[in-house]
């Protein structure tokens, strides 16, 4: 009896995952349906308009796009040159030591800071930095919001990473050393060519939080509604938009909203979705 | 275990007892629970009136922030028993629901804050604003504002303009300023609660604008009086029509409004012409319908809400208005607003005598 029960319990737990989903979806596309009928799909996703003005109402994605593609990408370049070697230095070099799992508690305490005390201390830290460098006068950009960025998905992948490498067969690496490689040539030509997929796919998920990244970015980016045209330029991410202009927006400005709602889903749905299957290639291994 | 559960029950108990017993309310009404949502701006205002509201009379009043549109909307759908709003509804949005009063409640202004090494005082006019925040006037030594601050020294540095990110009753009321006093401003960037600000950057609320302009050096932005009164924030001094250089205080603010005003009080005060008024000032209102018997609302609850409107009219509550950093509302707008809160009917019937 007891063991029917527990069936149907974990039954509807487990429905309730897919119908939770598809309502996000449901209500996404229905409430995005304003703007894309208005507007028309293709026309949204590459107009650069964001003009409230009642009578000229004219909304595009494309700036928000841009700032959110930029950003990412940004900060996944940034991240590289200090997740890889944290990765390698976990995995590798110090595997199983101490001083490696006293590392590894570090980056897993990193991921855990919520975002808005990174937003934080980007705004009170880092922007003054950069104003007194002069890099830019106005410190707020897509640069700055990069950089915290980078430092926010760098436990993310550095931890994936570092489980993907461990996971190299030391068969491998001894036949390698046997034939008398270096450590480096172990790492560049066994560890790397074996983990590669595993190490781009934690890349991907990386990517993934990166994308969504609302309040540090709201905080740094500096909100204004055009392509940046420069590193230090100031712009808008899909998410930053979203949460800057929901409270007051109704009409055809809310359901432009939503729709870009909709489009981040659908590039974060797609990127996620990437990793996974080079997460499941990687195993093979 | 028991014992504890016990013990908090009674604890529970007596304070339901002593919550019902209070203070003896003024009126001889069963108490109503009051539900308002709106503006923003107002809150702090509105969290000191409504307690003292609910301390007086017995009422609870619950208002949620949910900003000016957000508080229309849910009087339209007859949701709430009254809406804040920032801005006065348009002919157009009248039209479009059963007959509504506007009641204004305080009044307040948005200051220019800034941020300039060794600079503490700034002389600003209407033009030269619009010109800054359209990115006309780049340098902070352009001959113009030397010319108003012929005791300063500005420097020769990029102005940086910080605008509001969010949509909001503040940026409608800065924008109806520069509407009015620029041309240009009105033909390319125009009124609303966001505009497409050409140059600088944002921030969310007033305290996102008001922290990028404290660590932003040669940056100024538009912040709410409300929140640069309560953090001390400094601001520069406008030009008002006649000519006088007048710096934004609860004083100044009123005489806003001391300009001649429309009965149904539906009215942008922002560039008055009366004198020693701080140009950029605004009212607050609370939106009721004017038959109070709908949605299934009780005679009790209408009574509450006019009762409520014209306990914030009293000069008991315009006097705390500066202390929370408002500015109170003249006499002459008071008199016209309780003329019209006694046309506020419940089923045709006039509820204040």
């Amino acid at each position: 009896m007891s063991d029917k029960i527990y069936k149907v319990i974990s039954f509807l737990a487990a429905l309730a995952v897919p119908v939770v989903c598809g309502g996000i979806i449901y209500a996404l596309v229905t409430d995005a349906y304003g703007a894309f009928e208005y507007f028309g799909f293709f026309n949204f996703l590459t107009s650069s308009d964001w003009n409230y003005t009642e009578g000229h109402e004219q909304y595009g994605a494309l700036p928000f796009i841009v700032g959110t593609l930029l950003t990412t990408l940004l900060a996944l370049i940034l991240c590289i040159p200090f997740s890889l070697p944290v990765a390698l230095f976990v995995g590798e070099y110090f595997k199983g030591t101490r001083i490696a799992n006293v590392l590894n508690t570090v980056i897993e305490l990193l991921a855990g800071i919520p975002s808005i005390i990174y937003g934080l201390w980007g705004f009170y830290a880092l922007r003054p930095l950069v104003m007194a460098l002069n890099i830019s006068p106005h410190g707020s950009g897509i640069l700055t919001a990069s950089l915290v960025l980078a430092i926010m998905i760098v436990p993310y992948a550095a931890s994936l990473s570092a489980e993907f490498i461990k996971m190299v067969p030391n068969d491998l690496k001894e036949g390698a050393y046997s034939l008398g490689a270096t450590r480096a040539e172990v790492i560049r030509r066994v560890i790397f060519p074996v983990a590669g997929s595993g190490i781009f796919s934690s890349y991907v998920l990386a990517i993934g939080r990166a994308l969504g990244e609302t309040m540090t970015v709201t905080m740094l980016i500096g909100n204004t509604n055009n392509i940046p045209t420069s590193l230090t330029a100031t712009g808008n991410s899909m998410a930053s938009i979203i949460a800057n202009q929901f409270g007051e927006a109704d009409g055809l400005r809310l359901s432009s909203l939503i729709a870009i709602g909709l489009i981040l889903f659908l590039i974060t749905a797609l990127i996620n979705m990437v990793g996974k299957i080079m997460i499941k290639r990687a195993s093979i291994v | 275990m028991i014992k504890i559960f016990k013990s908090a029950t009674m604890i529970l108990f007596t304070l339901a007892l002593m919550s019902c017993g209070g203070k003896e309310a003024v009126n001889n009404r069963v108490p109503q629970e009051l539900s308002g949502a709106g503006a923003t701006f107002p809150l702090p205002y509105y969290n000191v009136v409504f307690e003292e509201f609910a301390q007086q009379y017995g009422d609870a009043v619950a208002y949620g922030g949910i900003g000016s549109g957000g508080g229309v909307r849910n009087l339209r759908d007859k949701v709430v028993d009254f809406a804040g709003s920032d801005a006065y509804l348009s002919d157009k949005e009248q039209a479009e629901m059963a007959p509504v009063i506007h009641v204004p409640t305080c009044m307040g202004a948005v200051v220019l804050a800034y941020n300039l090494e060794g600079v503490d005082s700034l002389n600003l006019s209407g033009e030269l604003i619009a010109d800054i925040f359209s990115g006309k006037i780049t340098k902070w030594n352009d001959e113009r504002l030397s010319a108003l601050n012929p005791d300063v020294t500005l420097p020769s540095e990029s102005i940086i303009p910080v605008y509001r990110s969010d949509g909001s009753g503040t940026t409608f009321v800065f924008t109806d300023y520069l509407t009015k006093v620029s041309a240009d401003w009105a033909s390319s960037f125009g009124v609303g609660k966001s505009v497409n600000f050409p140059v600088g950057q944002a921030a969310k609320g007033n305290p996102g604008v008001a922290s990028v302009i404290s660590q932003t050096k040669n940056s100024i932005g538009y912040v709410g009086s409300e929140y640069a009164f309560a953090q001390g924030i400094s601001y520069a001094k406008i030009r008002n029509q006649c000519g006088e250089m007048i710096e934004p205080t609860a004083a100044s603010i009123s005489a806003a409004a001391s300009g001649e005003i429309p009965a149904d009080l539906r009215t942008s005060i922002t560039n008055s012409d009366a004198p020693g008024a701080y140009p950029i000032s605004t009212f607050t209102w609370i939106i009721i319908y004017k038959e109070q018997d709908y949605s299934g609302r009780s005679m009790n609850l209408a009574m509450a809400t006019v009762e409520m409107l014209q306990f914030i009219l009293s000069d008991e509550i315009q006097q705390i208005t500066s202390e929370v950093d408002y500015a109170p509302l003249p006499t002459k707008v008071k008199e016209l607003s309780l003329r019209n809160l006694s046309t506020v009917t419940y089923n045709g019937e006039v509820l204040l005598h």
